[in-house]
């Protein structure tokens, strides 16, 4: 670390203390693989709890991503801790004032009482038919999973139903506890005007729905063309109009945050205006607004308004989809490391230096963003998501 | 009857030492323990600062104490301590409108003094602000700390426990002085302790010590012969963005409303 470099990102004037950014990129990939396991499961909880039939297919696909990005989410922060080996210290002495301590909790009981619960309960019939039937370390494995538990009868599974419809119940709230709770750690810090807002949980919130339904909406048109199955038209022009739902509930609470700052301008205004100009312009209004909200949002409007042919809304599904995984992650960035560029004199800018190998640098995030679908890969071996020969539709 | 009683105060024992040794047990496991001096009694002060901002004449003894004084980094972004030097314009009198921005600079904190580039300056006005952590009584970093690893001692310095820390920089990030940062030897979060070493057996804090004007003066609000209360009565005093309701016990003679 060379200190003439770091001083030589400094612009105007900083607190000394504040010239190194503190929350890098992998802080940056919290909130966003956060958001998706969030987003992913609202998306499985719609057909289940609401009854959007349309979505059948996608349940279990939405329900395995959820937890393959849920067992990635917490590696980013412990990989960031500068002592990561007294993490533990949070679930045995939280500190119950502090908006991060809760985290852990409302984190295990997301993952222990409702994801790995309702999938369970989903695949029960599967699990017991595959202990039953499979030789060696698979059978072996299958048993495991089936918990000691065997009984597939109908009333069995009439009951393994009606709680896993409760445990969705229950998820919902849960999902939006999660990623509500992540806004709320940087919404309530007062110091930064870049953060401090009670939209922020909500505006979190929708985020997550908006790049949970454009994960699983991806995942299903890729899944489908790699396997050769056939894409089911109607569920995805259903995942397209929730999506298009969502994300103008979303960019209107943004608007609606912008505008809000944009009036009043209080003493932070000015130097937050700044840096969108400068230092953000290309993450904030090039990625984040342009090409991450506004064209997709252009794009499924026009699935709705005009006629397009099958091959053209799945391109263009495809493309939204892809441009909204890119942009949510440009706000993940633009809240966190914007959040750090500028000072709390507000009188001057630093810079953010991307590492690459180093701990917190460029390479373990790519491999962390990599690893939810080496995950997801293993758990569709394992619980394969399409074939349900009750339940399947076509 | 009897056997009842028997095994009542048999359960009520075992129940009492189990309780005690809980107690025990839970103070090695919870942070927030300041280290103890003999003959010091920590609930009969209320630990605070007065800078006299008249009286900075920037010269960095302070910062070079301590640095010294706690092993502080070298480098120029770590700091318990800093001074920065202000240099606020004249209101033009044909754009009076325009908004006046101080040109605010703290060259590796003031460490080896100012350059006097402002000698030959006509108009304006410059001053040095000697900044530290404000030792809150409403500390929001003490508030988001997931572990309880920083904590306000009784007699109101605000500490951290460097065995407990995670380093999750969640502190760092709350709080609006800018007086926290991460020792790259520890991986731990470090701050101003208002020298709980020292203060604890009598003596002042380092930059105090130090100070050549007596710009800095260590305070005790509960102690009612302190020149504290005599500092507050006679002198306009503000602290530092009082919006932010931290409950800042750094008080400042001749703040300018320019300083951030």
């Amino acid at each position: 670390m060379d200190p003439s470099a770091i001083l030589h990102g400094v612009q105007g004037f900083m607190y000394p203390n504040e010239i190194e950014l503190q929350w890098s990129l992998l802080i940056v990939l919290y909130p966003y693989i956060t958001g998706l396991v969030a987003g992913a499961f609202i998306l499985a909880s719609l057909e289940r709890v609401i009854g959007v039939e349309a979505l059948k297919p996608t349940y279990r696909l939405a329900l395995l991503s959820a937890l393959a990005f849920l067992l990635v989410a917490p590696l980013p922060l412990q990989l960031h801790l500068g002592r990561p080996e007294r993490s533990f210290e949070m679930y045995f002495t939280p500190h119950t004032a502090s908006a991060m301590a809760m985290f852990g909790f409302v984190y295990l009981w997301y993952l222990l009482g409702v994801l790995l619960f309702e999938i369970w309960l989903d695949y029960r019939p599967e699990i017991v038919h595959f202990a039953k039937t499979k030789p060696g370390i698979m059978g072996t494995v299958y048993k495991i999973l089936a918990l000691g538990s065997y009984n597939v009868s109908e009333r069995a599974l009439w009951i393994d139903d009606k709680v896993g419809r409760f445990v969705t119940i229950l998820g919902i709230p849960s999902a939006f506890l999660l990623h509500g709770y992540v806004g709320f750690i940087f919404g309530s810090v007062k110091a930064n005007p870049w953060w401090s807002s009670p939209m922020m949980p909500i505006v979190f919130l929708f985020s997550a729905m908006v790049s949970g339904v454009a994960l699983v909406l991806l995942l299903y048109m890729v899944v489908s063309w790699a396997k050769g199955r056939v894409i089911d038209m109607r569920c995805v022009d259903t995942m397209g109009v929730i999506l298009l739902v969502a994300f103008i509930i979303d960019f209107a609470l943004e608007g609606l945050d912008l505008i809000h700052r944009v009036y009043e301008a209080d003493e932070s205004f000015k130097t937050l205006d700044f840096l969108v100009h400068t230092k953000l312009y290309f993450s904030h209004i090039i990625v984040q607004i342009v090409l991450g909200t506004l064209l997709p949002l252009g794009l499924l409007a026009l699935v709705r308004l005009v006629r397009i042919t099958e091959a053209g809304r799945k391109g263009i599904y495809l493309l939204s989809s892809v441009l909204t995984l890119v942009g949510i992650f440009a706000m993940r960035w633009n809240v966190v490391i914007g959040g750090q560029l500028f000072s709390k004199s507000f009188l001057g800018y630093t810079t953010y230096k991307l590492d690459f190998a180093n701990r917190e640098g460029l390479l373990p995030s790519i491999i962390l963003m990599v690893l939810p679908f080496f995950i997801l890969w293993g758990l569709f071996r394992l619980l394969p998501p399409f074939e349900r020969p009750s339940r399947t539709e076509g | 009857m009897d056997e009842t009683r028997r095994d009542l105060l048999a359960t009520g024992g075992k129940l009492l030492i189990l309780t005690g040794a809980a107690g025990i047990g839970l103070d090695f496991v919870l942070a927030g323990e300041p280290e103890k001096a003999p003959n010091y009694d920590v609930m009969k002060h209320w630990w605070g600062m007065a800078i006299d901002i008249e009286k900075c004449i920037g010269c960095g003894n302070c910062v070079r104490a301590c640095k010294a004084e706690n092993d502080v980094p070298k480098e120029p972004f770590y700091f318990r301590t800093w001074v920065e030097r202000y240099y606020v314009p004249d209101v033009d009198p044909r754009e009076p409108h325009a908004e006046m921005q101080p040109k605010v600079d703290s060259p590796n904190g003031g460490y080896d003094g100012f350059d006097d580039v402002y000698r030959h300056e006509k108009s304006g006005k410059t001053f040095f602000v000697p900044k530290m952590c404000n030792q809150c009584a409403h500390s929001p970093c003490v508030q988001v700390c997931p572990v309880g690893a920083t904590f306000e001692s009784p007699d109101g310095v605000v500490l951290v426990d460097k065995s407990y820390c995670l380093g999750c920089r969640y502190c760092v990030q709350a709080c609006p002085y800018g007086c926290r940062f991460i020792d790259p030897r520890t991986h731990t979060v470090d701050k101003c302790t208002l020298c709980y070493h020292r203060i604890t057996k009598g003596l002042t804090t380092a930059c105090c010590e130090a100070c050549p004007t007596g710009a800095r003066m260590l305070v005790d609000l509960k102690n009612p012969d302190d020149p504290i209360h005599e500092f507050l009565r006679s002198n306009k005093v503000q602290i530092l963005k009082p919006q932010m309701a931290t409950g800042a016990k750094v008080y400042y003679n001749g703040l300018d409303g320019s300083v951030r």
